[in-house]
């Protein structure tokens, strides 16, 4: 599975919902998500990827799409 | 060392249910429940201003320590919805209590206030004596502001918690404090002069959702205890579901947090020392038990404090 398809299973478990967005669409503005589910989503992306994610890097913009957490993603590497 | 001799409360007799909410912001009552556990709140009226909710909240706590207002040495008022810049209403507070002459501090800190008033309490005690603290919000005035954020006008409700804290015997024991700012994220939740309450929820609900439970687990290490040491968690009350997530990430059961959201909706400042208020009447405390006190809010600012029942 390469990184994109890793954080749509993240996702898809933590929504409950079995279709993602498209990359680039809100994950907030579509509904897919709550604000709740937000720092479930962060918490699994730290278990997937094993990286630690600093409390300075919880920008909500970060996490809005598939694309931009795809993106935060590899810059941790 | 510090203990806490008793608390108070005031609440305006005026409930605004959800229903009423709901018609200004475009919502329904059940959504506004489910998406924060907030049933109804209270809302002050125009003769129930900042100082004067502080003032009644004060003197329950008096009757409940069965102190007078002279016995207080310093008296310390939270607000972040004082009705002006300057001064803010500590020195009111203390002239309405008949206290004039002692020293009267603000904290303009917004929801952390209570919880950042108690430490400072538990510090300034043995030098003060007695130290009265009160956390007194009337949000509903900076809710009426527009435009509304449907976001934010439902969850705020008015109300005044008060603390009496003593440098020697009392009710509780002050046996740990931890206090956290950090303000990259000030902008996320904030209040301009005139403006409606600007509040980045997602923001806000990540920070929190760490910060909280990491504040919580801080000041229990510094005395090795556990989180299923505690007796009773009492939280700032902002939302249910913070509540909830907070009791869930330190692996306790929710009903381990005390709350009222339901009745009050988030009192800012005041909430924390609101549900103190309760709680310590029913069921209230019994020897050797834990309690831990935490709370989050603009700034941000946030921290946790344990005390032990003597």
């Amino acid at each position: 599975m390469d990184n994109k398809e890793r954080i749509a299973t993240i996702l898809k478990n933590v929504s409950k919902k079995p279709a993602v967005p498209d990359s680039t669409e809100s994950l907030f503005d579509s509904g897919y998500l709550d604000s709740f589910a937000l720092p479930d989503v962060v918490g699994e992306l730290e278990r997937e990827f094993g990286i630690q994610i600093p409390d300075s890097d919880l920008n909500p913009r970060k996490f809005e799409s598939i694309a931009r957490i795809e993106s935060y993603i590899e810059s941790r590497k | 060392m510090s203990a806490i001799r008793a608390f108070g409360a005031y609440l305006p007799a005026r409930v605004v249910g959800n229903a009423e909410l709901a018609e200004r912001v475009g919502s329904e009552a059940s959504r506004i429940r489910d998406v924060s556990g907030i049933e109804e709140r209270r809302y002050a009226t125009a003769d129930e201003s900042v100082a004067g909710m502080a003032a009644e909240a004060a003197r329950q706590c008096f009757e409940r320590a069965g102190a007078v207002a002279g016995d207080v040495g310093l008296i310390i008022v939270s607000s972040g919805s004082s009705e002006r810049q300057f001064p803010g209403p500590a020195s009111q507070v203390a002239q309405l209590l008949g206290t004039a002459q002692i020293p009267a501090i603000d904290l303009p800190m917004a929801s952390a206030g209570g919880l950042f008033g108690m430490a400072l309490a538990a510090t300034l005690a043995p030098q003060y004596g007695n130290v009265l603290v009160v956390a007194s919000e009337k949000m509903s005035t900076i809710m009426a502001r527009e435009p509304a954020d449907p976001g934010t006008a439902i969850l705020f409700g008015d109300g005044a918690g008060a603390c009496l804290i003593a440098a020697g015997d009392g009710t509780a024991r002050i046996i740990a404090t931890v206090l956290h700012s950090d303000g990259s994220f000030a902008d996320d939740l904030r209040l301009e002069f005139g403006s409606p309450l600007a509040m980045n929820g997602r923001s806000v609900i990540m920070q929190a959702s760490r910060k909280i439970p990491a504040a919580i687990h801080e000041v229990l290490e510094k005395n090795n205890r556990k989180p299923h040491d505690v007796e009773i968690f009492l939280m700032h009350q902002a939302n249910q579901n913070l509540i909830d997530r907070v009791a869930r990430a330190i692996q306790v059961e929710p009903p381990k947090f005390y709350s009222n959201i339901a009745r009050y909706g988030n009192t800012s400042s005041a909430s924390m020392l609101i549900a103190a208020s309760e709680w310590w009447q029913n069921p209230g405390p019994c020897a050797g038990q834990l309690i831990c006190f935490a709370a989050f809010g603009a700034g941000f600012h946030w921290g946790a404090l344990l005390v032990e029942v003597m």
